[in-house]
């Protein structure tokens, strides 16, 4: 059973340091089956056409999140986007919208990381355990209660839908957000406090101006604009027990 | 060339998944005052570790025991276990679980709130921890999160390590580069460790993200320390055809089916059966990975396979389960059913193949981690430590990574504080050897090969001479042809010139180290004349001979010639070798051995 590959022509947003004043497009021509995606093109090029085309990949399954681009000017996984898509026309392939170009389709990380680093992004047990008294108790429905905002592969794609942050750098962004939900549902979890002062800080949900296209680009179905505003809801009953001294505020 | 720059750590990791990860908080745990380097060539979070589907052992029911762990492992193995090592682990895998657990990993569990777990292959009782199907993914983000608390962790992500500093007969740090600016730094250290995961892209059809290329073991091996039980690459039965990604083995674990193309479980045929009653552990498509490559091979030599545009295949068929099941348990399966083949496994089965999916073998290191180089210590992937024998068993890698690479951790750290840490200028000459030579390679401007073609000979060629039946004369053509790859590496010319961000150059150096380990794995697996776990030859050496080869494998560097294959002894404990049988064979063997207790 073979098949024989049809052509097609993959546009890619170039920049190279040093030789490029500026992001040019330059045009490739690659052979492709129905399974090929927009990632096996890529390597096509880089392998057989010009070995200088720099992009990050692994896993080709759409989980370690290293692929992310602007493919016909939509933030997605090229592993994960099959170039039958596009034919008989072209495509155009960039790198992700809002972060610093470092070179062809690699942009920079560290904004992201850096935030990351800041949110308290770990399990602050509410009782200390020991491993002898074994796991905590979390039931199924309590799982559920977070399970999806732990799906998060840090691919950034949020982070090129978002309009707030493409205006604001300083803006959290969605993907962390979510990550700050995460951590405050889990039933195990006792710093809901510390993370709600991030989240009612001015680069906190308030930045959000609810556009929802973060949700539309994620590849994981993780939400994260479903996370921002349970955390407006949140923040703003906080803000509400904390006037009338209600118990359970968080702060 | 630019000033190197030189950073001073106590303890230096090289990778920084699963293992690699778990080390750095061990060792920031022993003693905060520590400065830990954790250098990986990419962020922590892509590391491979992250497309572990189907979970991890650690026995928590009251019917099950150490002593099943035991001896599933070393069983499936094929008795080339370190038998004192697997006692050590199967005790520690438990812990490591719910350490896992306190920070934060969302294991799937029980209506009463405990830890659910599931039946694996080769296994007798269920003892998969399993966060749906997407354990290696929460297992790597709970280490890489957990990782920021402690501020002695000093991480330096997207740096590739080109080599290690040995001095005075002790590995005394790293030479990475940084990715994006093109500059070198020296991580001088007190101790090393490698961490840096499997090789298995020296195959065509595999498992493995393009990272997975052998770096650490290289590196090692570079500096004198062997290579152990490399022959012994696992196929794991159920990947898809043209990629070779994985459908993981919790797939049959929740009762999946393996149909031939007339809808017969051809399992029955070689030695698995019979079929009913279903499900039995041990038995069928819960018999282990390489006895069920192994007849997916012979299934497809006798026509009774399913063509696909990328090969043949057989049917993984999971309709049985019903929507609702698939989705909470499997939800990564059906999502890379539906999104790459178009296939809606509540409703069609998925054709699948053998891939090759992880490295047995590794670097040689003792039980605690430590290499015969002092200071350099291995855990995870990368490593042999003695668990796996000539086939792992499904679920122990996740449990691996987390019981040695605390171990690793923490014996790097004790080493690391006692270690004698002058000022040496010998460290910056090897340095700058090292950056010399990587540098040379981009500069080279009479090259004539190019470097995808080489990649693809050596992919197919140890498809060819090692795959999951081997013969003598194949696997010396696999030896010939690397010897020649490597020859035609000296002359490979990049198209790309520049420093920053240049992967041509980053994946030049790579399959340098790919053919060295893929010279280590071919050369093992020529010399071993007789049949063995993953090891299955056709010319003659068909049985297991346990009194020529009761023995590691242990690969040699030597220079630009082919490795020299010497042997160390098998520690064995308590389980003698026996028959290694599945099945309704497997079931009579243990009560006869029950019988004779």
């Amino acid at each position: 059973m073979t098949v024989e590959p049809r052509h097609i022509e993959i546009e890619v947003l170039r920049y190279r340091p040093g030789t490029d004043a500026e992001p040019v497009w330059q045009s490739f021509r690659v052979p492709f089956l129905d399974d090929t995606s927009v990632l096996e093109g890529l390597q096509a090029i880089k392998d057989d056409q010009d070995g200088s085309l720099s992009f990050r990949w692994s896993c080709r399954m759409a989980i370690c999140g290293s692929c992310g681009m602007m493919i016909d000017g939509v933030p997605r996984l090229a592993c994960h986007t099959f170039l039958r898509e596009f034919f008989p026309g072209k495509v155009r392939v960039a790198p992700l919208d809002h972060l610093p170009i470092e070179r062809d389709l690699v942009v920079s990380a560290e904004d992201f990381v850096r935030k990351l680093e800041g949110i308290t992004p770990w399990l602050v047990p509410r009782e200390a355990r020991t491993l002898a008294q074994g796991e905590h108790l979390q039931t199924p429905r309590q799982l559920e209660q977070f399970r999806q905002y732990a799906g998060c592969i840090n691919c950034m794609l949020c982070y090129a839908a978002c309009p707030q942050y493409g205006l604001d750098p300083e803006f959290i962004g969605p993907g962390l957000m979510a990550l700050i939900h995460r951590y405050n549902e889990d039933s195990r979890d006792g710093a809901r406090a510390e993370r709600m002062e991030l989240i009612n800080a001015e680069q906190g949900v308030w930045s959000c101006t609810a556009v929802g296209y973060c949700s539309v680009v994620c590849p994981k179905h993780v939400d994260p604009a479903n996370a921002v505003n349970q955390n407006k809801v949140n923040g703003a009953l906080d803000w509400v027990k904390q006037r009338v001294g209600l118990k359970g505020a968080s702060k | 060339m630019l000033p190197l720059e030189t950073f001073k750590a106590d303890v230096a990791i090289v990778g920084a998944g699963g293992a690699g990860l778990r080390a750095a908080i061990a060792a920031a745990e022993l003693d905060p005052s520590l400065t830990v380097a954790l250098v990986s060539k990419v962020y922590p979070m892509r590391s491979h570790t992250v497309a572990a589907e189907g979970g991890s052992a650690g026995v928590v029911q009251a019917h099950d025991s150490l002593q099943q762990h035991f001896d599933d492992t070393v069983t499936g193995g094929d008795w080339l276990c370190e038998q004192d090592v697997v006692d050590y682990f199967v005790a520690q895998c438990t812990p490591e679980m719910i350490q896992l657990e306190h920070w934060g990993c969302p294991w799937s569990r029980k209506e009463d709130g405990h830890v659910n777990v599931r039946a694996f292959g080769g296994m007798k009782i269920e003892r998969t921890w399993f966060a749906a199907d997407k354990t290696g993914f929460h297992i790597l983000h709970t280490l890489f999160q957990t990782s920021l608390k402690y501020p002695s962790i000093r991480r330096f992500d997207e740096h590739f390590a080109v080599d290690l500093v040995v001095d005075e007969g002790r590995c005394r740090g790293v030479v990475a580069l940084d990715i994006a600016s093109g500059r070198f730094v020296l991580i001088e250290a007190g101790a090393v460790v490698i961490a840096t995961g499997g090789a298995g892209r020296v195959f065509r059809e595999n498992t493995n993200g393009g990272i997975v290329t052998g770096d650490g073991m290289s590196l090692a091996y570079r500096h004198g320390v062997p290579l152990r039980d490399m022959e012994f690459m696992q196929y794991h039965p159920t990947c898809m055809p043209g990629t070779g990604l994985l459908f993981t083995e919790a797939c049959r674990g929740e009762g999946g089916l393996l149909t031939n193309k007339d809808g017969y479980r051809y399992l029955q045929d070689y030695g698995l059966g019979p079929p009913d009653p279903w499900p039995r552990k041990k038995a069928m498509e819960l018999g282990p990975r390489d006895r069920l490559s192994q007849a997916f091979w012979h299934e497809d030599r006798k026509g009774r396979t399913v063509q696909t545009p990328h090969g043949s295949a057989v049917n993984l068929d999971l309709r049985h389960l019903g929507a609702k099941k698939l989705r909470e348990r499997l939800p990564l399966i059906c999502e890379l059913a539906e999104e790459f083949l178009g296939i809606d496994p509540a409703n069609s089965p998925i054709p699948v193949r053998p891939a090759v999916h992880y490295t047995m073998g590794g670097i040689l290191v003792d039980g605690r981690t430590a290499s015969p180089l002092p200071g350099l210590y291995a855990a995870g992937e990368c490593s042999s430590v003695g668990i796996h024998g000539a086939n792992r068993l499904g679920s122990n890698s996740l449990a691996e990574l987390s019981v040695f690479g605390r171990v690793a951790g923490e014996e790097a750290a004790r080493f690391a504080r006692t270690a004698r840490r002058d000022d040496n200028a010998a460290l910056a000459t090897q340095a700058g050897d090292a950056i010399a030579l990587a540098t040379a390679m981009v500069r080279r401007t009479d090259g004539t090969e190019r470097l995808a073609a080489l990649r693809r000979e050596m992919a197919q060629s140890m498809e060819d001479g090692c795959g999951i039946f081997r013969t003598g004369p194949e696997m010396q053509a696999t030896c010939d042809k690397l010897a020649e790859l490597r020859e035609r590496y000296a002359r490979v010319r990049l198209d790309d010139v520049s420093t920053a961000w240049n992967t041509e150059w980053l994946n030049a150096i790579e399959l340098g180290y790919q053919l060295e380990v893929a010279q280590a794995i071919a050369h093992s697996a020529l010399e071993r004349e007789e049949s063995r776990g993953a090891h299955q030859r056709l010319d003659g050496f068909t049985q297991r001979d346990d009194v020529r080869f009761l023995k590691h494998t242990l690969a040699h560097r030597d220079g630009a010639n082919a490795p020299k294959i010497g042997y160390g002894d098998v520690t064995i404990t308590r389980s003698p070798p026996g028959t290694r049988a599945y099945g309704a064979a497997g079931e009579h063997a243990e009560a006869a051995l029950g019988a004779a207790k």
